[in-house]
């Protein structure tokens, strides 16, 4: 394979560190047995796993118990399941106008039974405004919902003052961490968090089909409506779901390969350390701007500020389509990166570029400076040349 | 010696229980619930009877959920 430059960590990482590999290898060798359903040595063995699993997450977001987390596929059954469960007809949720599909899309689909919806919208450079969200808080708002970082121009939501203004109003706090968690500090207690929903395979470089959602103590167990219903290894007695946590969100056989594979990542993030990491992808995303600021005919989008942003960044080229863009640069220079609307209609009209899209990097802890460098010397033929 | 058995809503609190009697160097075994004592696929922790009451207590203050504690007649250890 020709030498590629991976510019698509937004959308998941890669590549993924050796041991999250072999993790996933020496759990199909010589686990493989489903967690939580027999008793035998195996299945206990990879209900430790799972159980470990659990641990890093509460470990790495600041969260005490780590029976309240609920694994899933990924970010977005996460985020269902935390508003499908807990949303009711005659509820007022938040939200603001950068948010992924994700959350837009259940939130419409609440719309329609009756929960109100109202998106504050934010600056061109996708802040949100923490008083807007005072301001749109009503007597029947049950929640706020807030995508940290986004996954179009990296903007990075000020989560602990959004909080502090739910926590006060007795609103719930929840967070869509997709773009953020791995690479940015977050702490639940801290910043007030009541709800996380996390994705597994991108910046905690899981593999695909791993993510899920962090309950915090503020949401009474009872009251979450499972999305799913089904086999859970608990309470088999009887044919209604469990109402307790984590079993009331995860019916079905889990993901436990790639749980094992998400449980190596996160030992991985934890020892280089979130800090690091932070660190690094700021460097890179600050080299990225400072480059593409200096070619004529590149309009850069977002914060344009790379402490305010996580290390994912959208631009265009003058007289350029972003597909061609993306197409060039994929088949001139081996650089991988996304173009288009990156299933977030409303963050590219806040930000001006809807129905065009945008060309997007996503920077990962594994790039380096070099292949920024090489990066923007493609941009700037493609720029010069057209 | 008499053995018991706890019993947990779930894997994941046997899974936390093991880690506390483990820290403690209590002998203990994760062993399938004996059918007469539910009909749950699941397992239960099986200790020495006399350590069962400690153990209780110490998961209570772990904020371990449980559900019952059981002794084993001679036959099903």
């Amino acid at each position: 394979m020709d030498k590629i430059i991976y510019f698509d960590n937004a959308a998941t990482s890669y590549p993924k560190p050796e041991g999250v590999i072999q993790a996933m290898a020496l759990f199909s060798h010589e686990v493989g047995a489903n967690p939580g359903r027999s008793g035998h040595r195996l299945s206990i063995e990879a209900g430790r796993i799972v159980y470990q699993a659990r641990e890093r997450v509460t470990q790495l977001f600041g969260h005490a118990d780590s029976s309240r987390v609920i694994f899933g596929l990924n970010a977005t059954e996460g985020i269902n399941q935390g508003l499908q469960g807990l949303l009711r007809p005659g509820d007022h949720v938040i939200t603001s106008s950068m948010e992924h599909n994700s959350v837009m899309r259940p939130l419409r689909a609440l719309e329609k039974e009756g929960v109100a919806v109202t998106v504050v919208v934010c600056s061109p450079e996708g802040f949100l405004d923490p008083q807007d969200v005072r301001r749109a808080i009503k007597k029947k708002t049950k929640m706020v919902v807030l995508n940290h970082g986004s996954n179009v121009v990296g903007t990075l939501q000020p989560l602990a003052e959004v909080g502090e203004i739910c926590r006060r109003q007795g609103v719930l706090f929840f967070v869509d961490a997709a773009q953020t968690a791995g690479s940015v500090h977050i702490n639940m207690e801290g910043e007030k968090i009541d709800l996380l929903a996390f994705t597994g395979h991108k910046a905690l470089f899981g593999p695909p089909g791993t993510g899920g959602l962090v309950v915090g103590e503020r949401v009474e167990e009872k009251e979450i409506i499972p999305v799913k219903k089904g086999g859970t290894g608990s309470r088999s007695e009887l044919e209604e779901q469990p109402d307790f946590l984590p079993d009331l969100g995860e019916s079905g056989t889990p993901n436990t390969v790639g749980i094992a594979g998400l449980l190596a990542g996160i030992n991985f993030v934890l020892k280089e350390g979130v800090e690091r990491i932070r660190s690094h992808e700021l460097g890179l995303t600050e080299l990225l701007l400072q480059g593409l600021a200096d070619i004529p005919g590149v309009t850069i989008y977002g914060p344009k500020n790379a402490r305010r942003q996580v290390s994912t960044l959208s631009f265009n080229i003058q007289g350029m389509a972003p597909s061609e863009v993306g197409w060039r640069l994929d088949e001139e220079f081996g650089i991988l990166c996304r173009v288009g609307l990156h299933c977030s209609p409303s963050s590219h009209r806040t930000i001006g570029t809807f129905p065009e899209g945008t060309v997007r990097f996503g920077l990962g802890y594994l790039n380096t400076e070099s292949e920024v460098r090489q990066a923007l010397q493609a941009v700037r033929q493609l720029a010069r040349k057209g | 010696m008499s053995q018991g058995v706890i019993l947990f809503p779930s894997i994941h609190f046997a899974l936390r229980a093991e880690k506390i009697v483990q820290g403690k160097g209590i002998p203990y075994k994760l062993i399938p619930v004996p059918r007469h004592l539910s009909s749950d696929c699941g397992v239960c922790l099986r200790l020495a009877w006399e350590e069962a009451e400690r153990v209780i207590s110490l998961l209570s203050r772990e904020g371990v959920k449980t559900e019952g504690v059981y002794l084993l007649s001679p036959k099903e250890r």
